[in-house]
């Protein structure tokens, strides 16, 4: 018996003989945070409403918890915590009325439910704010109100779609916390298009595009994809490159414009040292040496186009 | 859990000053016609002077009281069921609901519950006016039991129709329109074949239905006609809604 919290087997969404999701697979433990990246369009919030039975699958199944959702889709949907897109809310109820709603209708008992209540007004800021009306809220308290609601019944997954878009800074800094903080008991699906988000919460990315997934692995392959073997000096008097070629350790030399040179070593080789010695010997005008890293977006713009190209 | 899909919509409509005005006004309405009935009674009454011609002040206050209710609903119900789904698909809440531990039977079972006991509210006002003749007066509680109960079931029926066209459309106006309209063919059917007592699509009116009940009298027939026309329109509701999670 596995203890995957959330088990995707060859997902596929049909809309009209096109395929908007086609054989996602993934699975996903207890205390993991699932970062969920694409650019628009690309089925996140297709598979996201297939994994809490909003939609049903084309073709493959869903398990929560060992559960399939198709099969016993009230016992399965009692586990999950689900946040949309848009927002579900009432906005003729106040803040209060609402999550007792949503913990009544999550099956939270009677006797606990001012806890509950309590609770997921806590962890989400919410305190001062029960008797106020949704609609008079501001866009980021009403996204925080969603949260709320489906972290309120305290569920084994917590699915939420673009959790942070609208909120200030700070705001964005609390839902992060709070998402780590849930994510260490349960497990947690996020999807969400600022990709330093993913780096800061997340153990575990998948990358989608056009509805197939074209990376899925943890966190460290993404960030060691992105430092890499490459150095970027900058040259007040550049020498050929076949000088620079000559150090130790340099297996790779690229001119760029005013001067700088990017240089690329083989891997475990720390040349940095060797090359700041000879250009002082050279005088070649150093002013300049750093790591040169790809940024997670391009990446994210390569694993993506990679994809394209080969369609 | 159907308990409290109803109790959410029941908050949704006393949330807003909706509830309150058309309880208040369909009150009106109804007090209106009491006191003007029991005015005409003793009007109509003082001429009658063969015992034939006499009726108990139950049947004749009670006949005109309901009657009006019966075709007040059929501009009320549209105007209350038309938001029950439309207006959740407009505002894209329907997956707060889809998403929770619930079924879709439960869930349009509870929204139709929820409005029945909405409604149902103004029955229990109209009995309670009509009984406060029993001060001084020997009223027929039996008659009252079945004009109610009529009523009851005919409003379900109104509001099983209304939340299958609320589930047709985004546009809770639409859904209004599309219910009144049908209600109106259903009851006016009636009209159309009045020439013609045997024809089946004339049994098909609601008001036939609800003649018997107007009269006092409890027929299982209807009763069964009227379950019958409610659970046909949820059972298609729930189709719709299913279909919605099938073809997205």
């Amino acid at each position: 018996m596995n203890n995957y919290t959330v088990e995707a087997i060859e997902l596929t969404r049909l809309y009209g003989g096109r395929e908007a999701v086609s054989n996602v697979n993934f699975t996903l433990s207890k205390g993991e945070v699932l970062g969920f990246l694409g650019p628009n369009g690309a089925g996140k919030s297709t598979t996201m409403k297939m994994l809490t039975g909003n939609l049903a699958p084309s073709r493959g199944s869903v398990k929560i918890c060992g559960i399939d959702m198709m099969e016993n889709p009230k016992e399965a949907k009692a586990l999950i915590g689900y946040l949309p897109e848009m927002r579900p809310l009432y906005k003729e109820l106040t803040v209060d009325e609402y999550l007792v709603m949503a913990a009544r209708l999550h099956r939270v008992s009677a006797k606990h439910m001012k806890s509950a209540v309590e609770n997921a007004k806590e962890r989400c800021g919410l305190g001062h704010m029960s008797k106020r009306l949704i609609e008079n809220l501001s866009n980021g308290y009403q996204q925080r109100v969603g949260i709320a609601q489906a972290i309120i019944h305290r569920p084994m997954v917590v699915i939420l779609d673009e959790p942070t878009v609208g909120l200030d800074p700070i705001q964005i800094r609390d839902i992060r916390a709070l998402i780590r903080e849930v994510g260490c008991e349960h497990s947690v699906i996020i999807s969400t298009h600022i990709l330093p988000e993913v780096e800061m919460v997340c153990d575990q990315v998948q990358i989608i595009d056009k509805g197939k997934l074209v990376f899925n692995g943890s966190i460290d392959v993404l960030k060691r994809q992105r430092v890499g073997n490459k150095l970027l000096i900058g040259l007040r008097h550049p020498p050929a490159m076949d000088e620079v070629l000559r150090i130790a350790g340099v297996s790779e030399a690229e001119s760029l414009e005013n001067g700088m040179v990017r240089v690329r070593f083989a891997e475990g080789a720390t040349p940095a040292e060797a090359i700041v010695q000879t250009a002082v010997q050279q005088g070649w005008g150093l002013y300049q040496i750093a790591p040169d890293q790809t940024s997670l977006e391009d990446v994210f713009v390569q694993l993506t186009y990679q994809e394209q190209a080969a369609v | 859990m159907i308990i409290n899909v109803a109790r959410k919509e029941l908050k949704s409509v006393f949330a807003s000053p909706m509830g309150w005005i058309i309880l208040s006004l369909l009150m009106f309405a109804f007090g209106t016609q009491y006191l003007n009935g029991v005015n005409d009674y003793f009007a109509v009454m003082s001429g009658a002077m063969r015992p034939a011609e006499r009726t108990g002040v139950t049947q004749f206050v009670g006949q005109s009281v309901y009657g009006l209710a019966s075709f007040i609903m059929l501009f009320a119900v549209p105007l209350l069921s038309m938001r029950l789904i439309a207006e959740e698909r407009r505002s894209q809440t329907l997956p707060f609901l889809f998403s929770a531990p619930i079924s879709l039977t439960e869930i349009v079972v509870g929204k139709f519950l929820g409005l029945v006991a909405f409604l149902s509210i103004l029955i229990v006002f109209i009995v309670g006016m009509l009984t406060t003749l029993n001060i001084w007066s020997d009223i027929d509680f039996g008659f009252l039991l079945a004009n109610s109960l009529g009523l009851l079931l005919m409003v379900a029926s109104f509001s099983a129709l209304g939340i299958y066209f609320s589930s047709l459309t985004q546009q809770p106006v639409i859904a209004a329109i599309l219910t009144f309209i049908a209600l109106f063919a259903l009851m006016m059917l009636d009209r159309f074949f009045a020439s013609d007592p045997t024809n089946i699509v004339g049994s098909l009116s609601l008001t036939r239905h609800f003649q018997s009940f107007s009269n006092g009298l409890i027929d299982s027939a209807d009763v069964v006609y009227f379950i019958l026309f409610a659970a046909t329109f949820l059972t298609l509701t729930v189709r719709r809604l299913d279909a919605d999670r099938l073809r997205g």
